[in-house]
């Protein structure tokens, strides 16, 4: 195995979430300059002064993130665009970090915003992928929702999980949402009323889905020098790891491509799963965060149900999970949902993160996964943080 | 287990038609041959030419050595079903219409990974056989159904989506001179078809057989003439809201090429096989189009019995011929134009049939009872192009694999 190159040198500041709405008449165009506006005060810039940018959002049509540069006024020598679903944070701060290392960017503003109207969601499920119009959506139209029930069903058969282990999930997120002023979630949920939900795709139910929102999320990217310059609290990377489509012959998806590699992600931070002192999975569906856990090394494949009942996933628990209550309970803003983790864990370990702030808080573990094709979510990538000046 | 359909109440006109809905009908080009698979009742998918692997979803790569030599194959049916889910919500408005819908994955012997329909007779865990059907919006849909014959398994409520069984169903048959009709009329009754009308042309020129048709229960006969627009019309407003299939048995066949001919007998096959058939689309369409989801007998498919020689004349019966090929060419336009309805447009293509216009040619020719099996069949089958007997079979193969060569083969040359 080639031994990979650490990310010595470069940072991550400037967490900014524009709190989320259920429905907004705005484009993601107006979510997206919130956030990018929100990153460059942080950092005492303005937009002529920024010379990267990396966009992930599913409602820019008919734009580009080429027509979003025009759009917005910016002029950089650093263009990219993660289409990864709830990966593309992780997969955008790799992209950046290394164009920042080599010198080929100063500064690199990461966002993710989406719209959603009214009609949104049924628009971007209409034209998703060739395999979901050809293979998926001809079956019945469950969504991702049907998709997610085929592997919750096999999962399920296969380590003998109950809806309870999985409404665990949920409900701990929601109690930490409940600290978060921006989450669209504002009431408590128990295990009763997660088993009693109304169900969606067998053995799927309500609260088991996220809420489709508009929102938008950015960090910045940039030498660690500038950040000490602009006074930012800042986190370091000290891993990465990416991977896509994963065990094609997996009949179904019972892990993803984090068990291919997470290794090499604990190897490139010099620390073990004992040494993460919080985890934001990608949480679509619980049995994702389940499969995470495992696939991330903190128990054995199969194990995620005991060991989610044998710990405490709040923010004052003894394994802090999704501390800002995650998308289930905060809501997904479209692209944005693969940045939620992200940006709370910058903010987490650099002390930030006020109401959800988990005491200590020194290394954080980020973990995207994305775009369900047809059978399968084909992205992944998971990152270790570090505070700053720890 | 199915629990059968029950015969469906008396409709309530002062109930709205519940108007047709499709399921999702947009497909990319490579997913077209699950479609074409399915017009013809066969399983096929994707076979690597290169390192054989088989392929799905359809694609346009080998998915193993991304070699573009795939060509599509009769595949194995075996499957296992590893995965299911109950459907219990969802935007689409076809499938929310029909909730609760069973879906599951099913890991083929062949291979690949597969999201398909379920019966109602099968969950995780079984052994099933995958077979392609039509779905509503005329797409080959995967469904995943019990390995052998199970009790009442055509009744489940998906299978009634995916055929045009006549189960419960009222059927027009157009001509009851036709020589196919009465052992039409049989067949369709022994597969519980409700109620047949029989369309009679020129009711005072009496013919032998009528009498045997008129005997049968269940069984009208009513005047239908396909080349007088007033007759179409008239009958049309009388049974055209309860005509739940339409077989076309209306036929003008004489031998003759071209030369040494007149035109008299080429513009009556024309009136009767080409305008008859457009007359009748004009007619009946319109009101079985509308009625596509009506309930248990919902009208459901237009069935349409064409020379196999549609496909290349046979120049001993060169009028008739042409009039089958533009009859075919017809039912493909209708085919479109039905396509946003729901209603099936199916062709039965037939060789020489044992009839007097057929009397010298040689063996093989189809009996009557054979063909009306053959039409009966395509409809619990759902398909929409059946070619029955061994010489519609056998010309349509060498057809697909060289029009060309099946011209010259059959005007001469070809030892």
């Amino acid at each position: 195995m080639t031994a990979r190159a650490p990310y010595d040198g470069v940072v991550l500041a400037a967490p900014v979430t524009v709190p989320y709405q259920r429905y907004s008449q705005e484009t993601a165009h107006w979510w997206i300059a919130r956030a990018l506006r929100g990153a460059l005060d942080a950092a005492g810039m303005g937009p002529r002064d920024l010379d990267g940018f990396s966009v992930s959002s599913f409602s820019l049509f008919p734009d580009s993130p080429v027509g979003l540069t025009q759009h917005l006024g910016l002029t950089l020598r650093y263009l990219d665009t993660v289409p990864m679903g709830g990966a593309s944070g992780v997969v955008a701060l790799r992209r950046a970090a290394r164009a920042v290392q080599a010198g080929d960017v100063d500064v690199v503003a990461c966002v993710a915003g989406d719209a959603n109207r009214i009609d949104s969601f049924r628009r971007l499920l209409s034209s998703f992928s060739r395999f979901s119009m050809d293979a998926a959506y001809p079956y019945g139209f469950g969504g991702p929702n049907a998709s997610f029930a085929l592997l919750m069903d096999a999962y399920m058969a296969e380590y003998g999980a109950t809806r309870e282990d999985f409404g665990r999930i949920a409900v701990a997120q929601r109690a930490n949402a409940l600290r978060n002023p921006n989450a669209l979630m504002k009431t408590p949920l128990t295990l009763d009323q997660y088993i009693a939900a109304r169900p969606i795709a067998d053995p799927i139910a309500l609260f088991d889905c996220v809420m489709p929102c508009a929102g938008a999320e950015a960090f910045l990217v940039m030498r660690e020098g500038d950040a000490r310059h602009r006074n930012l609290p800042f986190a370091r990377i000290e891993g990465t790891i990416e991977r896509h489509n994963a065990f094609p012959d997996d009949p179904m998806q019972l892990r993803g491509g984090w068990a291919m590699d997470a290794d090499q992600l604990y190897a490139m931070a010099g620390c073990g799963p004992t040494d993460i002192d919080l985890l934001q999975t990608y949480d679509d569906y619980p049995v994702i965060s389940l499969m995470q856990i495992e696939d991330l090394g903190f128990c054995p494949k199969g194990g995620a149900a005991p060991f989610v009942r044998a710990h405490d996933l709040t923010v004052t628990g003894d394994f802090p999970h999704n501390t800002s209550g995650g998308q289930l309970s905060v809501g997904q803003a479209g692209a944005a949902g693969g940045y939620l983790g992200l940006v709370e864990a910058i903010r987490q370990v650099t002390g930030q993160a006020g109401p959800t702030q988990v005491a200590g808080a020194e290394r954080a573990m980020v973990s995207g996964f994305g775009m369900i094709n047809f059978d399968r979510g084909v992205c992944s990538a998971a990152a270790i943080l570090r505070g700053g000046d720890a | 287990m199915t629990t059968p359909l029950t015969t469906p109440k008396r409709k309530d006109p002062q109930k709205r038609t519940t108007v047709p809905l499709l399921p999702p009908l947009a497909r990319s080009r490579a997913a077209l041959g699950l479609t074409v698979a399915a017009t013809e009742g066969r399983f096929a998918l994707q076979h690597c030419a290169d390192c054989g692997a088989v392929q799905y979803p359809p694609r346009d790569a080998c998915a193993h050595c991304l070699s573009v030599a795939l060509h599509w194959r009769d595949t194995a049916t075996g499957a296992q079903v590893i995965a299911q889910t109950t459907v219990r919500a969802t935007i689409d408005p076809y499938f929310r219409e029909r909730l609760p819908w069973r879906i599951g994955t099913v890991k083929l012997d062949a291979g690949p990974v597969a999201v398909v329909h379920l019966h109602g007779d099968v969950a995780r865990g079984d052994r099933v056989r995958l077979a392609l059907h039509l779905d509503r919006a005329a797409q080959g849909v995967i469904v995943a159904l019990p390995p052998t014959q199970t009790e009442a398994m055509e009744d489940d409520p998906l299978m009634r989506t995916l055929t045009n069984h006549p189960r419960h169903r009222r059927i027009l048959i157009t001509d009851a001179r036709a020589p196919v009709t009465l052992p039409l009329i049989a067949a369709l009754q022994k597969a519980g078809a409700a109620h047949v009308f029989v369309g009679e042309a020129e009711g005072w020129r009496r013919w032998a057989g009528r009498d045997a048709i008129a005997a049968l229960p269940g069984v009208d006969i009513l005047p239908l003439d396909v080349t007088d627009e007033d007759s179409l019309r008239t009958l049309a407003s009388e049974i055209g809201g309860k005509t739940d299939i339409l077989i076309n048995t209306a036929r003008f066949i004489r031998p003759g090429g071209v030369m040494g001919q007149d035109t008299v007998f080429a513009r009556e096959a024309f009136d009767t096989n080409v305008l008859g058939l457009m007359r009748l689309a004009q007619a009946f369409g319109p009101a079985m189009a509308g009625r596509t989801a009506d309930g248990v007998n919902s009208a459901t498919a237009f069935v349409n019995i064409l020379s196999a020689h549609a496909l290349s004349p046979d120049p001993g019966f060169g009028g008739f011929g042409a009039s089958q090929a533009a009859a075919r060419s017809l039912s493909q336009t209708l085919r479109a134009e039905f396509l946003h309805s729901g209603l099936r447009m199916v062709n039965i293509y037939v060789g020489p049939t044992d009839d007097e216009w057929h009397q010298p040619l040689p063996p093989p020719k189809v009996a009557p009872g054979a063909l009306a099996r053959a039409i009966v069949d395509g409809l619990i089958g759902g398909v929409e192009e059946v070619f029955c007997g061994d010489v519609a079979r056998d010309l349509a193969e060498r057809w697909q694999a060289g029009p060309g060569i099946l011209e010259r083969e059959i005007t001469g040359g070809g030892a």
